[in-house]
This record gives C-alpha cells, sequence and structure tokens, in this order.
C-alpha cells in the first residue's frame, strides 16, 4: 500500500501549533500563522547556513579562544589547546566532554548536513528512516556546543580582579559562536520530510 | 483514574517529520504515540500532564529567581574573595569587545528560560482557575520556537567545566545560584515534558474538562 501524506491530499500540518487542516487558505484555522506543505526554500537556506558555518569554523579552531596574562607570561589558548590542557591536568572525563561537544559535534553536524542536504538534492535512495533519525540527532546535539563559550564567560568574569591573572576572551568565541548558531539555524530549514518526498517519487 | 482531556478522540494528523496522515489512537497510561513510517515521536499520555507542568513552572520561577539573584560562582586567592553572578558572565564578554556573543550568552541563559517560564504560566494558570489560557495561539507556538534557544542545561556543564578549570589556579566555591541552577534545569525539563500542546488545544476549544 503506498502511504498517503498530508500534502497528497491537499492537507498541511501548522508547524507552529500541529494543527492539521486544508492547505488552500494559506493560514492555519487555530492560530493563523501562514501554511506551507514544505518549509519554503528550505535546501536553499540549509546549503547557505552550512557554507557560512564552514568557513567560520576554520577561525574558530585556528584563532585563540582565551588568553591568560598572569604578572610574568602570556599565554593564548585555542580550542584544542584548551582541551589538551584538560587532557593533562587529569581530568580526562572533562576533556572528553569539550572535545566532543566543541571539536568532534559541530564538524560531525556540519557533515551530516552536507550529507543530509545532498541525499535530498540529488534524490539518492539511501534509507530514508536512518537519515530521518540522522535529522533527529543533529537537532539534538544542536546547542550542546556553546559549552565552551560558556566556560570562557565564567572564568573570563571570575579571573579578572586580581593582579595575579586576567583571562580574556579571544576572537575565536565569536566565530565558534556564530558557527554554533548557524548550524542550529541550518537544522532547522532542513525539512525532513523532504527525504520522503524524494522516496515517493523514486518509486513511480 | 481517567482524564477525559489526556485520551483525546481519534483524529486524523499529520506527521511532523514525514508528513504521513495517520488516525491518533487513545493512549494507554504513560504511553507514547510513535510515527509508523518513520518513529518519530507524535504525543505521549501524561496522567495529569497540565497540572504537573503548573506545578514544575511554578518551582523553575522560585529557582530562576534564586539563580540570578545570588553568586554562581566564588573565588579566593591571597584573601581576597571574588564572586560572580550570572550577569557578570554576560559583561565579561561585552568588556572584551564580543557584544553580539554577549547578548547571545543573554538570551540563552537569561532571557529565553524566563520567556519559556512565562510563556507556560500565561498558559497553564488560566486553565487551573478555570479560564480561557492567555494568548495560545502566539505562546504555543512560541514555547516550541524556544526549546532550541534555552540553554540552562548547557550552561550547567560549562559551570561544572569551569569549575575543575579554576581547581588549580585557586580555590573555587560554588554559591547559592549554581544549585538554583541546577534545580530550574530539571524544573523547567520535567515542565516541559509533561506540557502538551494537544490538551491545552483541547482545554481552550471547550472539548475537554479542565481546570475547576
Amino acid at each position: 500500500m503506498r502511504p498517503v501524506t498530508a500534502a497528497a491530499c491537499g492537507l498541511a500540518r501548522c508547524h507552529a501549533c500541529g494543527l492539521l487542516g486544508p492547505l488552500a487558505p494559506g493560514r492555519c484555522a487555530r492560530c493563523a500563522s501562514p501554511l506551507h506543505a514544505r518549509i519554503p526554500g528550505s535546501l536553499g537556506r540549509v546549503w547557505a547556513f552550512v557554507i557560512a558555518a564552514a568557513i567560520l569554523y576554520v577561525p574558530a579552531n585556528l584563532l585563540p579562544i582565551m588568553t591568560t596574562e598572569t604578572l610574568f607570561d602570556r599565554q593564548s589558548d585555542t580550542i584544542l589547546s584548551g582541551v589538551a590542557y584538560l587532557w593533562h591536568s587529569g581530568s580526562w572525563p572533562l576533556a572528553l566532554i569539550v572535545f566532543i561537544a566543541s571539536v568532534a559535534v559541530p564538524m560531525l553536524k556540519l557533515l551530516s548536513l552536507v550529507l543530509l542536504a545532498v541525499s535530498v538534492q540529488w534524490r539518492l535512495d539511501w534509507d530514508p528512516l536512518q537519515r530521518t533519525k540522522l535529522y533527529r540527532l543533529v537537532e539534538l546535539v544542536g546547542k550542546w556546543s556553546m559549552v565552551d563559550i560558556f566556560v570562557v564567560a565564567l572564568l573570563g568574569a571570575l579571573v579578572q580582579l586580581q593582579s595575579l591573572a586576567a583571562i580574556t576572551a579571544g576572537p575565536a568565541a565569536l566565530a565558534f559562536a556564530a558557527v554554533v548558531v548557524l548550524t542550529m539555524f541550518a537544522a532547522m530549514s532542513f525539512d525532513p520530510r523532504l527525504i520522503w518526498d524524494s522516496m515517493e517519487r523514486a518509486d513511480d | 483514574m481517567s482524564n477525559p482531556a489526556s485520551t483525546l478522540p481519534a483524529e486524523l494528523f499529520a506527521c511532523p517529520q514525514c508528513d504521513l496522515l495517520q488516525q491518533g489512537i487513545p493512549l494507554e497510561r504513560r504511553g507514547t504515540a510513535h510515527c509508523s513510517r518513520c518513529r518519530a515521536l507524535l504525543y505521549r499520555h501524561h496522567p495529569l500532564g497540565l497540572e504537573r507542568a503548573l506545578a514544575f513552572s511554578l518551582a523553575a520561577l522560585v529557582c530562576f529567581v534564586v539563580a540570578n539573584a545570588f553568586p554562581l560562582l566564588g573565588m579566593e586567592i591571597a584573601g581576597d574573595r571574588v564572586e560572580v553572578r550570572l550577569i557578570d558572565t554576560v559583561w565579561a564578554f561585552q568588556r572584551d569587545g564580543m557584544g553580539l556573543v554577549a547578548v547571545l550568552l543573554w538570551f540563552a541563559t537569561f532571557f529565553a528560560p524566563l520567556l519559556q517560564i512565562l510563556a507556560l504560566l500565561a498558559i497553564l494558570l488560566p486553565i487551573h482557575l478555570g479560564f480561557r489560557s492567555l494568548l495560545p495561539a502566539q505562546l504555543v507556538p512560541l514555547l516550541d520556537e524556544l526549546r532550541h534557544w534555552s540553554m540552562v542545561e548547557v550552561f550547567v556543564l560549562g559551570v561544572l567545566v569551569a569549575l575543575v578549570k579554576l581547581q588549580s589556579l585557586a580555590q573555587v566555591i560554588p554559591g547559592v545560584s549554581l544549585w538554583a541552577f541546577f534545580a530550574l534545569m530539571l524544573s523547567l525539563t520535567a515542565a516541559l515534558t509533561a506540557f502538551d500542546a494537544r490538551q491545552v488545544w483541547a482545554c481552550h476549544a471547550k472539548t475537554a474538562a479542565c481546570g475547576r
């Protein structure tokens, strides 16, 4: 039996309140949000956000995210050298968490979004269930990459008033925060229903 | 215990993730309904869901006030004691010339959670008192949107990492606010999990017995 989608029946689910109704009036009968069968311009938006995030990923990892000044020296840390510091100071579980949250997750997120967008763009018949699960994962982990930004903010606020040391945030913090926000926008712009649409057309 | 609001009548709706049309089914206690094609979570049954959500929202409000009024972390170096509150972390970025990141930080840890709590209360309190909820057409979509941008749980992890990083430098004292943040994370998550928009709409349309 062919699965029947709402779009095939001229119906649409309101993205804001979830009510199913006819697409024709253009607005949700319950909450008056604009109705669309699919997110308008979904793939174009995903590509725009992903490319912007990929470009900023480079300065986010190369520039210092934090600078520590003491009476005797001045030390700049990138995200990776911060992880290395945690590792050597003996708290390897935290080093692992920070590595996963700020290095591995942003990169895997970008790769996953490229994979999803490519598979829909070229109608590849990869397992749609697996791809939908990948999309859910990307949406779920999105905000956890912000953890490094919070750490820098806390250290910068706390280690300040002493004459012994001062910590300031570096330019990578801005680039890194932008990468996180842009990949979150990319994940929100991706419409997982497109995965299933391309599968149906492949059946014809 | 049967709660008419939680076993909504069988209805037709579309899966948000694959658009498959399907018939809603009544759920057993604490049951969940998944899409038959893509396995997305469609809805779940919470005994007294909205009442629980209201209780946890009120708890979250108290935690939010405490979390913002008291110091988060304290540090002692050579007899000097420094304490920071949440808002001081925002100022740190502002001072280092990154106002944009400061705004993001403020939004994710202060404004978004506050909006979430207020929106939950504006929807749930009137229902509890037997009135119609306030602006559900605006607030229900807002709550859905804010889930991505409210980062209390990420912030708590950030505080723990900062604690460990500073340990080598000086003695660090966890403040009252840290515990309040932890409680805020738990109560806000519990409130949002128990919150079922379908029940809110059923109450709003007076198709279910709600409140008093």
